[in-house]
């Protein structure tokens, strides 16, 4: 039987963390996500596993402390919300360039500029698309509960390590403030510096006579090889996307509408399929979890079957560029967004779906 | 005497430190930036450390210092090294961690990353280079850029009243509890380089004790942007710079 507990989304990471065996996490207080540091320096992780907890001068430090810690091979994150992940952007893509694994957790709330502390999911692009600069892609992985909050570090962390890549977990204030219970996994230890030395060759781990030095840079001043090297980024991207896309259906089957929403958007989404159903309209859910790599295949399938399709998004529309393109113009694809923090609810959605796809 | 009589132990007088690597250094000739990379690898090789140090490079002209130390290295973001450092000594307590940095790195766009590395005491060795412009970018103005000085970003010399007077980072962060060990050096003569040596010796010895930052300046020259030859660009330093960024001990260790 696990371990189970009520807990805060935004708790749920912090002991995700330490249970996963992080070696370092490195933040600065924003809200609101600013239970992530509250949780992890009351818990003092650092007394038990021996896991670094430091609150940072700013984000853009806590960023390049994530970087020196990935340099060395160690398990390190950082959390943060939209004005703080701008902030983080030019580090992430020294990260991203200069191949190490690392996550970041980013508790969107509404923009741009101060914006709200209310929830929002308006860094969808963001996230997906760059922010920093570079050719470059995050993991990023959308929960839609306390649970996937809990899980998805550990997840995050596995697939940062398997292709060398930052990851990131695009969540928002709904799911790190709202409270459910958790099944909590055992403490994985730490990795010993002899096992990181195994598993991550490329660490900056000290220079040993038995191996030439270790160089963490994203620099290359010679365009053939920066070239190769930025080809060598997009096939990781490209075997992301064969290996690595995972979604969620609901009610898909006998479908002849179909809500595409992520995170919380999509727990409001189950709502109104109920209640549509009710009203006997056939809608489904899709819920991309993976936001990169996209589920282009699931929407193009469905694309072809269905009448249309609303994407649901607390923001003016972002995620409904990539469903667009991956439905190849086979249906009708509309929007339906709130914005500034407020939180759409199920008879919004339905209703929409019936002025802006049924009756449009 | 044929070459072969010449090349014996005992004529030895100088030798190239293992540490370096044997990629030709990409610094201008003259430039003060090779001669620290020397002592801070003579140093590392004296103290029989290169398999537990970890250099953290910046960005500047020194941003590819890896390509020519031979020990595992980072390359930071523009003023990021102490941030970097801070969690590399951290996760790795008992490894030698230092950031090597110019002046707008460190006392520019890495200002708050200096100053709070060095507040929270951290027990890593910072290397200073201040040559009182940006040497990569081609000779713009510094923080630390002197009253009137010409730089391409302030060809009429730098206006105090338009631009401020220039930073002295080393006594700033002298003032902070969290830094254990701070001096200012030069390397423009062999006097000069001997006491650098031992000043960045005791910066790296420093850390066996975990009494916090050690920081190491050294005012050097930037003879291309300063567009003087060698000779004339030391005799300029001597004239110019040290007056204002005085040479020595800025905080010893209390014994
Ligand atoms: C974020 C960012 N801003 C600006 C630059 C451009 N840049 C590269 S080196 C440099 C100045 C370096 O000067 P300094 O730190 O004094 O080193 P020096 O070359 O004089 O040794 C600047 C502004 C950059 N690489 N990154
Ligand atoms: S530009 Fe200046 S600091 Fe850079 S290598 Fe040349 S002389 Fe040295
Ligand atoms: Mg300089």
């Amino acid at each position: 039987m696990k371990e189970l507990r009520l807990m805060k989304g935004n708790e749920a990471v912090a002991e995700a963390a330490i249970r996963a065996g992080a070696d370092g996490y490195f933040g600065y207080p924003i809200t609101p996500q600013s239970e992530i540091l509250e949780y992890l320096m009351a818990q003092k992780p650092y007394e038990t596993t021996g896991m670094v907890v430091l609150q940072a001068e700013s984000e853009v430090a806590a960023i390049n402390m994530v970087y020196g810690g990935a340099s060395c091979g160690k398990k390190v994150m950082t959390s943060s919300s939209s004005p703080g992940i701008s902030l983080k952007m030019e580090g992430i893509s020294y990260i991203a360039g200069a191949e190490l694994p690392a996550l970041i957790v980013n508790v969107v709330r509404g923009g741009p500029g101060l914006g709200t502390i209310q929830p929002s999911q308006s860094d969808y692009f963001q996230a997906t698309k760059g922010g920093g600069h570079g050719d470059y892609r995050l993991i990023v992985l959308a929960p839609s509960s306390v649970q996937e909050m809990y899980d998805f570090v550990k997840l995050g962390f596995d697939l940062s390590f398997k292709y060398r890549n930052p990851a990131m977990i695009l969540t928002d204030g709904v799911i790190g403030q709202m409270m459910e219970k958790v099944e909590l996994d055992d403490q994985i230890p730490r990795s010993t510096r002899e096992e990181i030395i195994k598993a991550c060759p490329w660490a900056t781990t000290g220079k040993t006579p038995d191996r030439e030095r270790n160089i963490i840079t994203s620099l290359d001043l010679d365009s053939s090889k920066q070239e190769k090297h930025v080809l060598k980024l997009g096939a990781k991207y490209d075997k992301m996307e064969a290996e690595e896309v995972r979604y969620e259906t609901f009610g898909c089957d006998d479908a002849e509408y179909i809500f595409v929403a992520f995170g919380s958007s999509a727990r409001i989404c189950q709502k109104s399929m109920e209640m549509g159903r009710a009203k006997g309209i056939k809608v489904g859910l899709l819920r991309p979890i993976t936001l990169f790599p996209f589920p282009k295949k699931p929407i193009k399938e469905l694309a072809k079957k269905v009448k249309g399709m609303l994407v649901v998004e607390m923001n003016l529309g972002q995620m409904i560029e990539d469903v667009q393109l991956a439905a190849e113009c086979k249906t009708k694809i509309e929007h339906y967004g709130r914005t500034g923090g407020i939180i759409p609810t199920p008879e919004g959605i339905l209703n929409a779906l019936e002025k802006q796809i049924i009756g449009g | 005497m044929t070459r072969e009589e010449i090349i014996k132990e005992e004529n030895l007088v100088y030798k190239k430190t293992a540490l370096f690597t044997d990629k030709a250094l990409s610094y201008c000739p003259g430039c003060g930036h090779g001669t620290v990379h020397r002592l801070i690898l003579e140093t590392i090789e004296e103290m029989g450390i290169q398999a537990s140090t970890i250099g953290v490079a910046p960005v500047g002209c020194a941003v590819l210092a890896y390509e020519f130390m031979d020990i595992d290295m980072m390359q930071a973001a523009h003023g990021r090294a102490p941030a970097l450092a801070t969690a590399v000594k951290r996760l790795n307590p008992d490894q030698y961690v230092f950031t090597y940095q110019g002046d707008g790195d460190l006392a520019a766009i890495g200002t708050a990353e200096t100053i709070h590395a060095c507040n929270r005491g951290e027990n890593f060795t910072i290397i200073f280079i201040n040559n009182g412009i940006y040497g990569m970018t081609g000779g713009q103005m510094a923080p630390t850029t002197l009253p009137n000085m010409k730089a391409s970003t302030c060809p009429y010399g730098r206006d105090t009243a338009m631009m401020g007077n220039p930073l002295k980072m080393t006594e700033l962060v002298a003032q902070l509890p969290g830094t254990y060990y701070v001096t200012r050096q030069s390397v423009h003569t062999a006097g000069a380089v001997r006491k650098c040596k031992k000043a960045i010796r005791k910066a790296f010895e420093n850390q066996k004790l975990d009494k916090g930052v050690s920081f190491v300046e050294v005012v050097s020259n930037c003879n291309s942007g300063w567009k003087m030859t060698p000779v004339q660009s030391n005799k300029w330093m001597e004239e110019n710079m040290f007056p204002y960024y005085p040479l020595g001990d800025i905080k010893v260790p209390q014994v």
